[in-house]
């Protein structure tokens, strides 16, 4: 699910099917060596001596940001855990609580450059903020952990922490200050609001409090959906290879087209275009796209290329080609950011058998054609 | 408008006899379910509730009750098919 800051868009898809991140430690010293270059000396207060960290984003920090955008090692980018300053915070600086998936954090300190405050990262083991949420490593507890153990009451002399309002799943404020006598603030959404958020002493309008999945936002998801489907699309090309051996006639460069297409209607257009692509359910619009696809590639064959047409080729691909980008248009509930646990429960149940039947046919075809010539 | 998903199908509940007028769940919810009346709370827009939990983790009366979950398929399939957590980006 999407955090960002405001002027690029965060690749943060729900990571489902990513690599488990369970072999966490606090201290690794991959991650440390990756801040490293970011620190500059330390501010001491009453709790010890705290990291300062720049502002600024090195072209390191930036090119680490292109790969996790394309999936790259997204589950490795992590920052260690604790207490940074930034600028030269004193006793009386905001306190902002942040993950430590490392695209967080830089989000969040590049945003508050020219500012003094303290940032307190939690251990979500790489995660960002929402996900983390979610799963409750941004957490209650680790909020209050930290907390204790940073001896945070001696940093500073007021009593609030400021969280990212998509923390909230995770955390419940009211036992926060019980526990620890700090008063949790939800901020705003986007680290871009940070600014105006603590100008207007701490108060998010109901525009900063929203998660919007706008064109650009979900554009910025689209390597990441590509990435993500490389697997899918080598299955079904093998598959298809595999077929083509006892099915009629020999496969050619151009027969792999429909099959690339599909996947790329599930994963490029429906997430392009999804607000405009009628139904809601999000395989009903990967259907959709994907019936597209077949209907233009089969006017190009005929009308273009000048291909004999075949009605059974016809049925044939709108049997399978639209339940791929079907299937890989529901994957992007979990990417996109409106979607509930009981709608995708209850289109999965719709969904599935439908994909199942049509794909059924799809095989019965392929059964006939190699005994009845059609 | 903002996009919204499947009609009449989350499972949030809230009980306005309940709330204290804390005003949090406004404060933390991403798609503006919920609006302040005064000293109370009122669900305005059920339907863009995507069952992230936040308004229920922090609604120190327990007016609001969800099934918080992640929407997300992959997730779903997976611990149906490995008997799992359904849970995202682990």
């Amino acid at each position: 699910m999407p955090e960002n800051d405001g002027k690029t868009v965060a690749p943060v898809t729900c990571g489902c099917g990513g690599k488990s991140a369970d072999a966490e430690t606090e201290n690794r010293p991959q991650d440390a060596a990756r801040i490293a270059p970011s620190l500059e000396g330390h501010i001491v207060t009453a709790a010890g001596d705290v990291p300062r960290v720049t502002s600024r984003l090195s072209l390191r920090d930036k090119v680490g940001t292109l790969k996790v955008r394309c999936g790259i090692k997204r589950n490795e980018y992590r920052v260690p855990p604790g207490l940074y300053a930034v600028g030269r915070p004193d006793t009386g600086s905001p306190v902002l609580v942040t993950a430590n998936y490392k695209f967080s954090f830089d989000s969040l300190r590049r945003e508050l450059s020219g500012r003094d405050a303290w940032v307190l990262v939690l251990n979500t083991k790489g995660i960002n903020v929402w996900c983390a949420a979610g799963k409750g490593t941004f957490g209650t507890a680790e909020v209050i952990k930290r907390v204790t153990e940073l001896r945070l009451d001696r940093v500073v002399s007021h009593r609030k922490l400021i969280l990212p309002q998509l923390g909230a799943p995770g955390v419940a404020a009211h036992e926060v200050q019980k526990q620890t006598g700090f008063r949790v603030v939800f901020g705003p959404v986007l680290a871009a609001d940070v600014k105006s958020f603590l100008d207007q002493g701490m108060k998010a309008t109901l525009d900063m409090r929203a998660v919007r999945f706008g064109f650009r936002q979900r554009l910025a998801m689209v390597p990441e959906e590509i990435v993500a489907h490389f697997p899918i699309l080598l299955i079904v090309l093998a598959v298809q290879a595999a077929l083509s051996l006892i099915g009629p006639g020999r496969l050619a460069f151009f027969d792999f087209v429909p099959v690339v297409a599909a996947v790329l209607a599930g994963c490029v257009l429906v997430p392009m275009f999804l607000p405009w692509i009628p139904g809601r359910a999000f395989s009903f619009k990967g259907w959709l796209a994907g019936v597209v696809v077949v209907l233009a590639l089969q006017a190009y064959t005929v009308a273009g290329l000048g291909r004999v047409f075949h009605w059974r080729a016809l049925v044939s691909s709108l049997l399978i080609l639209p339940v791929i980008s079907a299937y890989v248009a529901m994957n992007f509930t979990g990417t996109s950011t409106f979607t509930s646990l009981s709608g995708v429960v209850k289109e999965m149940s719709r969904a599935v058998p439908l994909m199942l039947m049509s794909a059924s046919l799809y095989v019965v075809l392929f059964i006939l054609t190699i005994f009845i010539k059609f | 408008m903002p996009i919204q998903y499947l009609k009449n199908v989350v499972t949030l509940e809230y009980d306005p006899d309940e709330c204290t007028g804390c005003g949090r769940c406004q404060e933390v919810c991403p798609h503006a379910v919920f609006a302040m009346d005064g000293d109370r709370a009122v669900m305005t827009d059920k339907n863009s509730c995507m069952e992230c939990g936040a308004c229920s983790r922090n609604c120190a009366s327990g007016a609001i009750k969800v099934r918080a979950g992640v929407g997300c398929a992959w997730a779903i399939a997976r611990s149906k098919l490995f008997k799992t957590e359904a849970a995202c980006c682990d």
